[in-house]
């Protein structure tokens, strides 16, 4: 395997998580509601990810463990926000403190164990095509599954009649209601779906990344999906290219450590993180004009009967 | 059957003083439950956490070492937050200036520098907590970048850069490769205030930050400007005050006293710089702020009372072997039921048994 094809692969595998969670994400913001969340959700999908899948020996079973956590974590979020009407940004602040508990506290007997890794695919011939047969045939099926996702909501946002809707919903929650749309309804709808995504993509972790389980494995890729849904202005195509670009610069830093740079490995590390303020910065300042964040992004909703 | 949430004509000023021992009472109830899961007594485990460390001096000291900074931190943050600035990287700007104090001390390290060493140290990580906090503000305000997120990223970039430097150029040269510097000397030490104790001036500082911040959101006309600008920026503007002035004034107020908490917590009960000097005060203040209703006398209150739980915690590890991570999830749970209960403030829940239909449908 040479070694584009190896630094490919690398990048497809730190990408998608992220694309994963931020999906899920935009999806919910789409619909108005801000779940701040992300990472507590990613978390305990982690936890409950390899859980499933030591218990089991299934890697499917283990990804349905972290979509059913990232679900019901997501389930807490919408009673508080959509049924309360509690400030989403401090719920969501909430839902990531409980999940970084809840994971060290389901995670705790997992520690030190292994699993198998999810398989990645082999097509006889297809992936034996030098250079792209391994990119293109060769990922394991979070990686499908991920880019069919992205399409499957861009589909839906777009092309449907229920993503129009949800679209409103997003824009203005007060038409969505005077038309007759059941405003909460959709957007409990839309925060479920956030909550599965970033169960399955905190699942992936364990499942298809590193075959072990470690408190705190996430290390701050929710928020940084958060941060690839401003990237993207909220726009599906947009958020493929920059999980990838995020998910190159995460392994970039990795190779960077291994080629022996002679930069402390620390500062190499801190380097998503930064590149995430960076790219906020310069999307922010290129938006100045008018910004294209759905209208009622983070606002709170009580219908009055 | 449906929940419905009526409009309070004005908010319920009685509700606002009940709710958080509401909250307290229901948090409770499910750690009760929580304990019976994990097949501990749910009497005796509630005990452990929140009697017995009441009932020693040594862990009723250890509960004001512990809420110092939680509670300088919080107040800081209650600024914040009253501004509607979402300042969450307070984690950072403790650890920012744990590292901005601790230069001092690793430079002056066996020089028989003066009794001013610790004070210069505190001005420093103030200072340079308030400038890595003004980075987020300044974003935030010139860029219109989300400060929720760019506080957040700092927050793993500070922690980054206390390793390296405790990995890297500060380490102790005698301390068989573990990543810390040496031990800080008696001038750059906070003193304790009982002999023998572990109570520190810090907890001294922290009362003098809770005076001010009341005489600040009180007493003044900036702190009214805060108000304001948070509960209704419509009004703010035409008032005149300027909102960007007030998220940057506010960050860099939270900013140092987060950095100050956090060259009191090295300087004091730690010693020496290492990592993992924050058991994520940084994220727990904000608990802290909430159940404190941002009201600097709340705040002294919630703090103590979270420091109880840490405590509590370690207690309930060492003694009935209940995994730390259960003081977190505590922490969590907290949290959602002071922000459930604090939606009563403003709305009265009713429970409508009608078809789903006619009650989230159209009219």
């Amino acid at each position: 395997m040479g070694l584009i094809e190896a630094i490919v692969l690398a990048v497809l595998a730190a990408s998608t998580p992220l694309l994963l969670a931020a999906t899920g994400e935009l999806v919910t913001e789409r619909s108005g509601v801000l779940n701040l969340g992300v990472e507590g959700m990613m978390i305990v999908g982690a936890a409950c990810g390899f859980g499933g899948a030591w218990l089991s020996g299934s890697v499917i079973i283990g990804a349905l463990c972290g979509i059913v956590a990232g679900v019901l974590m997501s389930l807490i979020f919408a009673l508080m926000t959509l049924g309360l009407a509690v400030n989403q940004v401090a719920t969501g602040l909430a839902l990531t403190i409980l999940g970084i508990g809840l994971s060290g506290l389901i995670g705790s007997r997992f520690v030190g164990e292994k699993i198998s890794l999810a398989p990645h695919l082999y097509i006889p011939g297809l992936t034996d095509i030098p250079l792209i047969g391994r990119i293109l045939f060769g990922e394991d099926a979070f990686v499908y599954f991920s880019l069919a996702l992205v399409a499957g909501v861009w589909f839906f946002l777009y092309r449907t009649r229920a993503g129009l809707i949800l679209r409103a919903a997003g824009d203005n929650h007060a038409s969505a209601h005077a038309l007759g749309y059941p405003v909460l309804r959709i957007r409990m709808f839309a925060v479920m779906f956030g909550g599965a995504c970033a169960g399955l993509a905190g699942a992936y972790l364990p499942l298809a990344y590193t075959p072990f389980f470690i408190p705190g494995m996430t290390a701050g890729r929710g928020w940084i999906a958060l941060a690839l849904v401003v990237f993207a202005s909220w726009l599906p195509g947009r958020l493929v290219i920059g999980a990838y670009l995020f998910g190159a610069v995460t392994i970039l830093q990795l190779h960077a450590q291994g080629w022996g740079v002679g930069i402390p490995s620390q500062f190499m590390s801190a380097l998503p993180y930064l590149a995430t303020v960076v790219v906020l910065v310069l999307i922010s300042r290129a938006r100045t004009g008018g910004s294209t964040a759905p209208a009622a992004l983070g606002t709170v909703f009580v219908p009055d009967r | 059957m449906q929940l419905v949430l009526e409009k309070r004509a004005e908010r319920s000023n009685t509700i606002a003083l009940v709710s958080p021992v509401i909250a307290i009472g229901l948090t409770l109830v499910t750690m009760s439950i929580l304990f019976a899961i994990l097949g501990k007594n749910p009497i005796s485990a509630l005990g452990v956490y929140f009697i017995d460390p009441l009932t020693d001096s040594y862990s009723l000291q250890e509960i004001a070492v512990k809420a110092t900074p939680l509670v300088m931190i919080a107040i800081g943050l209650s600024l914040c937050y009253l501004a509607n600035a979402w300042n969450i990287g307070a984690e950072g700007q403790f650890l920012v200036g744990a590292v901005a104090g601790s230069w001092l001390a690793v430079k002056t390290q066996g020089t028989d520098a003066g009794p001013w060493v610790l004070p210069a140290m505190m001005v420093l990580a103030a200072i340079g907590s308030a400038l890595y906090a003004l980075i987020p503000a300044i974003c935030k305000v010139r860029f219109g970048a989300s400060e929720i997120l760019t506080s957040l990223m700092l927050v793993y970039v500070a922690d980054l850069l206390l390793d390296y430097l405790v990995r890297g150029p500060w380490r102790d040269p005698k301390g068989f490769n573990f990543p810390t510097t040496a031990e800080f000397d008696p001038v750059a030490i906070v003193p304790v205030l009982i002999e023998g104790g572990r109570l520190h001036l810090g907890g001294v500082i922290a009362l003098v930050i809770v005076a001010a911040g009341a005489v600040l959101l009180g007493k003044t006309i900036k702190g009214f400007e805060i108000r304001v600008v948070g509960a209704a920026p419509r009004a703010a503007r035409f008032g005149g005050f300027n909102s960007n002035q007030l998220i940057l004034l506010t960050f860099a107020i939270s900013g140092a006293l987060a950095g100050l908490a956090g060259i009191i917590e090295v300087a004091g009960p730690v010693g020496h710089l290492q990592p993992g000097i924050s058991p994520g005060y940084g994220f727990t203040a904000i608990i802290v702020a909430f159940l404190g209703r941002l009201n600097p006398v709340g705040i002294l209150i919630a703090g103590l009372f979270l420091a109880l739980t840490f405590i509590g915690g370690e207690q309930a590890q060492i003694a009935m072997k209940i995994p730390l991570d259960v003081t977190k999830v505590f922490q969590g749970i907290l949290l959602f039921y002071v922000l459930a209960c604090d939606s009563l403030i403003l709305y009265r829940f009713r429970l409508v048994f009608a078809s789903p239909k006619v009650s989230s449908g159209a009219h």
